[in-house]
């Protein structure tokens, strides 16, 4: 595996090849913002968060999908890539009806910590509010799509790490809601193992454990910390 | 079938048509069906078979002639003449070969509409019967194939293919022979060629009508591509909506197999190439070239980021060359007449013709393909023949939802790929539409977003969420509701559009906004609310 030195905000830093940028930005402390990525499963480079700029190349790249390259020399960090940034978290605040006042993950979510990171305070869009179901057929679960930002970690952990790929994506644009199975509520789904991974990863409160109160939802990842490793390093004991 | 056999076949069908008194062309696209071209033609056979002229006489369809406006359109060999407007009243006197009856529907082939075109793609258009095989191997079909298979090397393919300059004709305009050089220098293995036939801007009909009057040039274009790159299977992405192009396409595929045109052993030789067709399910952002990949795959119709480019990896991960219709089409008079023949017509960058829909406020409405390089207001007022009532001018929007709008000061811009970018616009597909002062051009802007809302398949923020926002804001604008802050917030969203989407829709979809906010600012900032002017 060959090294590559590549400078990111002026810092020279390393990474191998085949490592992403935005890993080799967090490995060295410089943390772009992303909603879509979380370590564990696939990217799919859709929340356009973690855009940086290249030197040498007219487009912003999604630095998650991006491979270091020797003598790159990459800024994650510029009044263009913030104010960029900053727009579109507005357009998520203003697309659903996120409410921090009344959701269970208030103050453990991240959506609130990226507009608290970007300095968005307010927002200049007007807020759509579209009448979305809230499905509450799991026993131990539910979902509020209210708060969902269609970022597809769920499913790609069910996918990916659980194997049950019980979630998926019904209509496009805007319309796009998450589904179980074929559409069916969550309680009736025959693929789901309720192994609650969904939940874990969901970056806002739209997947939730049931019972819990505003604010009281705190998302735990490690055990995909857990799962990757043991699966990287052939653990697993049959 | 041999090259020879195929030259022996050609001979006997010319020599067939020649002991003919007269072959009737009746237009068999679409455009001409809708008004009544099916049931003509019916007609016209009836009054054959009344005139006991079966064996002399002969009836056929053919494809698009041009002039949809004034369809059903019809041609006759005899005399070369050109009938529009026709009613099946009108089939006695085209039989009889009498033109004085139908004088007055006669249209003149001197016409700058006929005149100033220039026929490459659409050659076989009046001259082939999309449903016969003979037709098109009487036209000289399938030789390309053979003399490529016969006589020239993979690498010599792609060499003649890039001396055309042949560039891609779905918009984008990325040079069609560089394309195959680099599917051509993968690693040797499964490869594919795949045709996107996704056509969806609105008001365009290149691509339909091409499928439609000339299926086999197409499957000619994509064979030869397949010898040209190492490819053995071939898919025709085309979009549902376009049922008789389907139908027509697989009748093409199932004639050109059986008689080993594709298929295995193609004209006795050891080279195999297998087309089949996917069907699109109506989503516009399939005809992105990930997207589309994703669709034929069985996967949701959604766009990846690029790199890696399909002709490293696209189709089941394989290295695979994705061109449209229209430069397939291209491909085989390529072959046959020489890359520098092709690169004799356009401009010096833009080589060849283009096939344009003209729609909207323009009296010649229809199909019209042109050299590059030709000016805009050629295209529309001389060939065009102008505004219809006396009307004026105002925008001709071209490249549909990821195009914009053009306004009269740059009517004597050369159409190309950099002079249109230059303005702000794209080359797009060919649709071109025509608007007239009566056209309010914030609603046509409002009009393009919301397509392209509805079309943005949801997978990256800006587009899914932002065409959203454009839409109302353009919406307020036009309903009067609108402020000088939603003005500024729409230039806003277009920049953010344009630099974070992930696919091309996305970081087209505000090109409309743009280009209307550029030449026509003035209508925005006459819709702002009063209390907020100034």
């Amino acid at each position: 595996m060959s090294v590559n030195t590549l400078s990111i905000d002026g810092k020279m830093v390393t990474g191998t090849t085949g490592e992403t940028v935005f890993d080799v930005a967090w490995n060295n402390g410089v943390r772009i913002p992303r909603l879509c990525h979380v370590g564990g499963v696939s990217d799919v480079g859709a929340c356009r968060l973690c855009l940086v700029e290249v030197e040498g190349q007219s487009r912003l790249v999604a630095s998650c999908r991006t491979a270091v390259q020797e003598g790159m020399v990459v800024r994650t960090d510029t009044p263009r890539l913030q104010a960029h940034r900053r727009l579109i978290v507005e357009l998520l605040f203003a697309e659903r009806n996120h409410v921090c006042a009344v959701c269970v993950q208030n103050g453990n979510c991240e959506l609130q910590d990226l507009a608290a990171s970007l300095g968005v305070d307010h927002v200049r869009l007007r807020y759509r509010y579209p009448k979305l179901p809230v499905d509450t057929s799991h026993e131990r679960f539910g979902i509020d799509h209210n708060r969902c930002v269609l970022c597809t970690r769920c499913i790609r952990v069910c996918d990916e790490v659980e194997g049950a790929h019980t979630w998926d994506l019904r209509g496009r644009g805007t319309h796009a809601l998450l589904i179980a199975d074929f559409g069916d509520p969550w309680g009736q789904s025959e693929s789901c193992t309720s192994c609650g991974k969904c939940v874990q990863v969901c970056p806002t409160g739209a997947l939730f454990t049931k019972g819990k109160s505003v604010a009281e939802m705190q998302k735990d990842r490690r055990f995909l910390k857990y799962i990757v490793t043991a699966r990287e390093k052939h653990e697993w004991i049959r | 079938m041999t090259l020879e056999e195929l030259q022996e076949r050609q001979a006997q069908e010319l020599a067939r048509r020649a002991q003919l008194a007269n072959r009737i062309y009746c237009c068999s696209a679409a455009g001409c069906i809708s008004c009544g071209s099916d049931a003509l033609r019916q007609e016209i056979a009836a009054q054959i078979e009344a005139a006991g002229r079966g064996g002399e006489i002969e009836v056929c369809g053919t494809g698009c002639l041009g002039l949809c406006s004034r369809g059903p359109l019809v041609r006759t060999a005899a005399d070369g003449a050109l009938y529009a407007d026709l009613a099946p009243e009108d089939a006695a006197a085209l039989v009889a070969g009498d033109p004085a009856p139908i004088a007055a529907k006669r249209l003149d082939p001197g016409a700058p509409f006929f005149a100033m075109q220039e026929r490459v793609v659409l050659a076989n258009s009046g001259s082939v019967d999309p449903e016969r095989l003979a037709d098109y191997v009487a036209a000289g079909g399938y030789q390309a194939l053979g003399r490529a298979l016969a006589d020239m090397s993979p690498p010599e393919v792609i060499e003649q293919v890039k001396r055309s300059g042949l560039r891609g004709r779905g918009g984008a305009g990325y040079p069609t022979g560089l394309k195959w050089e680099l599917v051509a220098r993968q690693p040797a293995g499964t490869k594919y060629v795949v045709c996107n036939a996704d056509e969806g801007d609105p008001g365009a009909f290149m691509d339909r009508s091409i499928l439609e009057g000339d299926p086999h040039r197409v499957l000619e274009g994509m064979a030869i591509a397949g010898y040209a790159v190492g490819a053995q299977q071939g898919y025709i992405y085309v979009r549902g909506e376009y049922g008789l192009a389907i139908q027509r396409l697989q009748t093409a595929i199932k004639q050109a197999e059986r008689e080993h045109l594709l298929g295995s052993r193609i004209l006795d030789t050891s080279f195999q190439f297998r087309v089949d067709l996917r069907i699109g399910a109506g989503a516009f952002v399939c005809g992105e070239e990930t997207a589309l990949i994703a669709s034929i795959e069985g996967k949701r119709g959604q766009p990846r980021q690029r790199p890696p480019y399909p002709p490293e990896a696209g189709l089941w991960g394989k290295p695979t060359l994705i061109n449209n219709v229209e430069t397939f089409a291209n491909v085989a008079p390529i072959v046959t007449r020489g890359g520098d023949w092709f690169a004799s017509i356009g401009t010096e960058r833009s080589k060849g013709t283009k096939v344009f829909a003209l729609a909207g406020k323009i009296v010649n409405t229809g199909l019209i393909e042109v050299p590059m390089g030709t000016a805009l207001r050629t295209i529309l007022f001389d060939i065009g023949g102008g505004i219809p009532g006396g009307g004026r001018f105002k925008a001709a929007q071209t490249g549909g939802p990821s195009g914009g709008c053009i306004p009269e000061a740059y009517l004597d811009t050369p159409v190309d790929y950099e002079s249109l970018a230059r303005i702000g616009s794209i080359m797009g597909s060919g649709g071109l539409i025509v608007m007239d002062e009566a056209s309010d051009m914030v609603d046509v802007a409002r009009f393009f977003m919301e397509f392209s809302m509805d079309e943005s398949c949801g997978k990256c923020i800006p587009c899914r969420a932002g065409t959203v926002q454009m839409n109302d804001i353009l919406s307020r604008l036009v309903a009067g509701e609108g402020s000088a802050d939603d003005i500024a917030m729409l230039e806003e969203l277009c920049v953010l559009l344009k630099e974070t989407s992930l696919c091309g829709l996305g970081q087209s979809a505000p090109n409309p906004v743009l280009t209307t906010l550029r030449y026509f600012r003035d209508e925005y900032e006459a819709k702002v609310r009063t209390e907020d002017a100034g």
